[in-house]
């Protein structure tokens, strides 16, 4: 058993889901549930390839894929905070949307091959047997989603920045009365959950399965909505388990090909119970919940006059 | 109350603009349903897949060249088995579709219904086995060319483990994992075969991750019972050999792929719309192979001459009716004799596979 090979594998089945999760909890806690996850991911994954495809530069390819995956986005702020419609319906047009388009701007790449997104060489380090591999041999696109989580984290608990984040969120009245932009801080928060999407998408299209293939996000988009509130709108804990999903998703393929006696129906079923039963167990704390939750979430906020 | 006012209004265009709309769409399709014949179609992924809806859809592009313009397609892509597919197909047939192609295993029982209702409109229902009068199946002896598939691995294989990335333990893929076990075992008896099961038609990540971990258990060939071109590409990266599936995938994997088994249904869609336009439609139920061309092996490449040479062989003979994959002796998994020497497996066998053929490891999933 390569136990190296197993985590290498795991990193990368892991690495979209936690991307993609990193951005919808600023966005959750900013008071904005945005369901359009799966469908900006899309767009960054398509926008991603193409543009690495045309331009032979994997960098503009991740660079126009966050911008694709931002911009998608801030069509569903002004929908949702300009306009005033409705969150979750939005969020599900944007999905729905967001499939679609990326399909047609696809057809004309369906069926390249692209090299994968190059790794880290740092020589020795990198060259050295198990831990060389797993910590200095990834793609840029895995240390960003590490470094993000810490950031989002950081920027949560101890920036006065992330507190007013984090207020307008819990109750925008409130917040409003005291003077802070509400829909400036919900509009940027909605901005940088398209930008994490867009890179979850571009992970997806340009290191996971460097290829184009319509819909290949296979639900992944709502995994990441999914771990959010598992997750208790927790920076580390969604990150634990974007984790554990990837993991249980990789060892049960490995089970699989050991030839154990399980039924791989249920194999198929674990990763989604695990992930889901242990993030209840670390935090059934009913009262840290309703803490931790952005009370504000899906609500509509217009400023009283 | 500015909001409330601009927001009735909104709804007000909206309705006007959605009544509009349905009153074109109406004339649209009186008119069309004197005009052209409709044909419809109803993919279980997307046209983009590369694989297996991809092939039904450059076949429904044949149809239209084919007939030109004496014919109007329609189709419809991911759409998922089991309800959703009947609502999808009930609406084609109500909208003056005459001849409707579904063309995954798991859109049978909605056809079915959809065909009671619509007793003019005449169905084909592809890999299914449950025929009406308005409904004819048809499929492909897929299984064909993957034993041509086995014999390829057994020869070039050199830790003599095939990796198989399945899609759902339907008989259709338990007979594919057989005639690929039995076209391997027969040119090297030390092969055996580690599925793993990914619960998925169409998921090119988990695909991937499922090929990586058979090559990491040892596989040094990958072939995919799934849609997407992933399994092959990750042979490709990690230095390996694999087959693309449904279509030929050797742009995914210029040094990986060995052969592909080929879908082509082009042939059949212009014959079932022509018999359905000259009135000559019946409810049948084909199984094409190699010979009448449903079934095609891409080129042979990345191998050594001789084995290229033996696949060729090997494929002349199924053609040609002289080899049956399914001749015995064939032993189950316990060392059971299923099928005798000499004999072929029955029909019966053949489409209700549900068990593995020695060499394949691991249990079949119930």
């Amino acid at each position: 058993m390569d136990v190296v090979a197993i985590v290498l594998t795991i990193i990368t089945a892991s690495t979209p889901l936690l991307l993609a999760a990193t951005g919808e909890l600023i966005t959750e806690k900013s008071g904005v549930l945005n369901l359009g996850v799966e469908g900006m991911m899309l767009i960054g994954a398509i926008t991603a390839f193409a543009t690495t495809t045309v331009t032979d530069s994997a960098v503009l390819g991740v660079l126009a894929g966050a911008a694709a995956g931002t911009s998608l986005a801030f069509v569903f702020g002004v929908l949702v905070l300009i306009l005033l419609a409705n969150q979750v319906a939005t969020g599900l047009a944007l999905t729905i949307f967001g499939i679609g388009l990326s399909a047609l701007v696809g057809t004309g790449f369906v069926g390249i091959a692209l090299e994968p997104l190059p790794k880290l060489d740092l020589g020795l380090l990198s060259a050295m047997p198990v831990i060389g591999q797993i910590l200095f041999a990834q793609d840029f696109l895995v240390y960003l989603s590490f470094f993000m989580v810490v950031l989002v984290a950081y920027f949560l608990s101890k920036t006065r920045l992330g507190l007013i984040l984090r207020a307008v969120g819990e109750s925008h009245d409130s917040a409003h009365a005291l003077g802070y932009p509400v829909l400036l801080v919900r509009f940027l928060a909605i901005l940088f959950g398209g930008f994490m999407c867009g890179l979850a998408g571009s992970y997806l299209s340009l290191a996971y399965t460097p290829l184009w293939a319509e819909n290949m996000t296979a639900g992944r988009g709502w995994i990441a909505v999914a771990l959010v509130v598992f997750g208790t709108w927790r920076a580390g804990r969604v990150a634990l388990g974007a984790y554990l999903f990837g993991t249980i998703t990789i060892l049960q393929l490995h089970v699989q090909g050991w030839g154990l006696e399980i039924a791989s129906q249920f194999m198929s079923m674990l990763p989604y119970l695990a992930t889901i039963v242990v993030l209840v167990l670390i935090s059934r704390d009913g009262a840290k919940i309703r803490l931790n939750a952005p009370q504000s979430i899906g609500k509509v906020f217009t400023p009283s006059r | 109350m500015g909001s409330k006012k601009t927001f009735g209004l909104v709804v007000a265009a909206l309705a006007i603009v959605m009544v509009a709309v349905w009153f074109l769409a109406q004339k649209k399709t009186d008119e069309a349903s004197v005009s052209e014949t409709k044909i419809g179609f109803v993919y279980v992924g997307p046209i983009g897949d590369h694989g297996w809806t991809f092939q039904h859809d450059r076949a429904r592009l044949e149809v239209e060249k084919a007939l030109g313009s004496k014919i109007k397609t329609t189709f419809v892509e991911s759409v998922k088995e089991g309800p959703d597919s009947e609502r999808v197909i009930t609406k084609l047939a109500s909208t003056g579709h005459q001849l409707i192609f579904t063309t995954s295993f798991g859109f049978m029982n909605p056809t079915l219904k959809a065909a009671k209702k619509f007793e003019k409109v005449k169905f084909d229902h592809a890999t299914g086995y449950k025929q009406a009068e308005n409904v004819g199946t048809y499929s492909a002896r897929f299984y064909e060319g993957r034993y041509i598939a086995g014999v390829i691995a057994g020869k070039v294989s050199k830790t003599n483990k095939i990796g198989y990335v399945a899609s759902f333990p339907i008989p259709e893929v338990v007979r594919g994992i057989n005639a690929f076990m039995l076209g391997a075992r027969s040119v090297n008896p030390e092969m055996s075969i580690s599925v793993v099961w990914v619960n998925s038609w169409y998921d090119p990540g988990k695909e991937g991750d499922a090929a990586k971990a058979l090559i990491d258990q040892g596989a040094d060939i990958i072939t995919q019972h799934t849609d997407s071109p992933a399994p092959l590409q990750v042979a490709e990266n990690r230095g390996v050999k694999g087959f693309g599936q449904a279509s030929n995938m050797i742009k995914f994997a210029p040094k990986a792929q060995l052969s592909a088994i080929v879908n082509n249904w082009g042939a059949y869609y212009v014959e079932r719309t022509k018999a359905m336009m000259d009135g000559s439609w019946k409810s049948q139920d084909v199984w094409y192979g190699l010979k009448e061309g449903m079934v095609e092996m891409a080129p042979y490449t990345n191998m050594p001459d001789d084995v290229a040479a033996l696949a060729k062989k090997t494929e002349e003979n199924i053609r040609s009716g002289s080899l049956h994959p399914f001749t015995g002796p064939i032993k189950d998994q316990s060392g059971k004799l299923v099928v005798e020497a000499g004999k072929i497996a029955d029909a019966g066998m053949l489409l209700g596979m549900n068990f593995y053929v020695e060499g394949v490891q691991g249990s079949l999933p119930k």
